[in-house]
């Protein structure tokens, strides 16, 4: 079953997803923790899925087609914050700073 | 068995996840993206999702992460210098991610009968021999289209719509501006 492991793998890939968006400047790699985040997210989703039937896999998927078009939108963001300062390191980025 | 093989790439997972954390290329976090997708997809299998675990390596480590290969290659930011904040976010880092971790922590004492004790009275629980009927009668692809196309449909058509705004967005904001 696994149910206890799983959802405690879960918060374990979570809390690094979240050390690396706090710990990064490189937007990439800002974005790559976020997916990790996401499926930490998919991980306790499946896990749970083992009690309460398929639904929790359909969740799954429709999380992944999220994921897919924020990567897109997301890196296409990036592209043009990369064209406007030649940087993609977020404390460039201040245009919004006041 | 199937305990020994969920711990392995438990392991594999969560050093993957440190490892894209703290690495200093792009390039190299993301492989180590990779190598954790690939383990989670592994203990996906492990879990009896297996058409999830299917998924994810064909969408995930197949598509979005080559994608990130792709804008990294074509930025050309391959060598950059260390990019890690300074102390005080450092430390913000650690507390903050200290309390969640330690919150989280409490997950690992969960067990079926005592989810199942917590959530009485509501619908009971389906368990996993739901599922694995379902996969037997239908195929593994099966179990999932069965319901996606049935009472998630809506949702379903949802995600076509918001997959179209993302395309027209992407291409929109990516085009140069002449």
């Amino acid at each position: 079953m696994l149910l206890g492991p799983a959802l405690g793998l879960s918060a374990m890939l979570f809390s690094i997803g979240v050390a690396g968006v706090l710990l990064r400047r490189n937007a990439i790699v800002l974005f790559m923790c976020v997916e990790l985040m996401l499926n930490a997210v998919n991980l306790a989703f499946i896990a749970l899925a083992q009690l309460h039937g398929v639904s929790g896999h359909i969740v799954v998927f429709f999380v992944m087609t999220v994921a897919a078009a924020e990567a897109a939108v997301g890196l296409a963001i990036i592209i043009t914050v990369f064209r406007h300062n030649q940087s993609i390191d977020l404390q460039n980025i201040n245009l919004l700073h006041g | 068995m199937t305990e020994t093989a969920f711990y392995i790439f438990a392991v594999l997972a969560v050093l993957g996840a440190a490892m894209c954390v703290l690495q200093r290329t792009p390039v190299a976090a993301l492989m180590w993206l990779v190598e954790t997708m690939f383990a989670l997809a592994a203990i996906f299998l492990l879990l009896g999702a297996e058409f999830i675990a299917a998924i994810q390596v064909l969408v995930y480590a197949g598509a979005i992460l080559v994608l990130f290969l792709f804008i990294i290659m074509l930025l050309n930011l391959g060598h950059t210098r260390s990019d890690l904040r300074g102390a005080s976010a450092v430390t913000a880092t650690l507390v903050t991610v200290g309390l969640l971790a330690a919150e989280l922590w409490a997950l690992w004492a969960y067990t079926p009968a005592r989810l199942e004790a917590e959530v009485r009275g509501a619908a009971r629980l389906a368990g996993a021999e739901a599922v694995r009927t379902a996969a037997a009668e239908r195929g593994v692809v099966g179990a999932i289209a069965a319901p996606l196309f049935e009472t998630y449909l809506v949702p379903f058509e949802i995600t076509s719509v918001l997959l179209l705004a993302a395309i027209v967005g992407a291409v929109v904001l990516a085009k140069r501006r002449t």
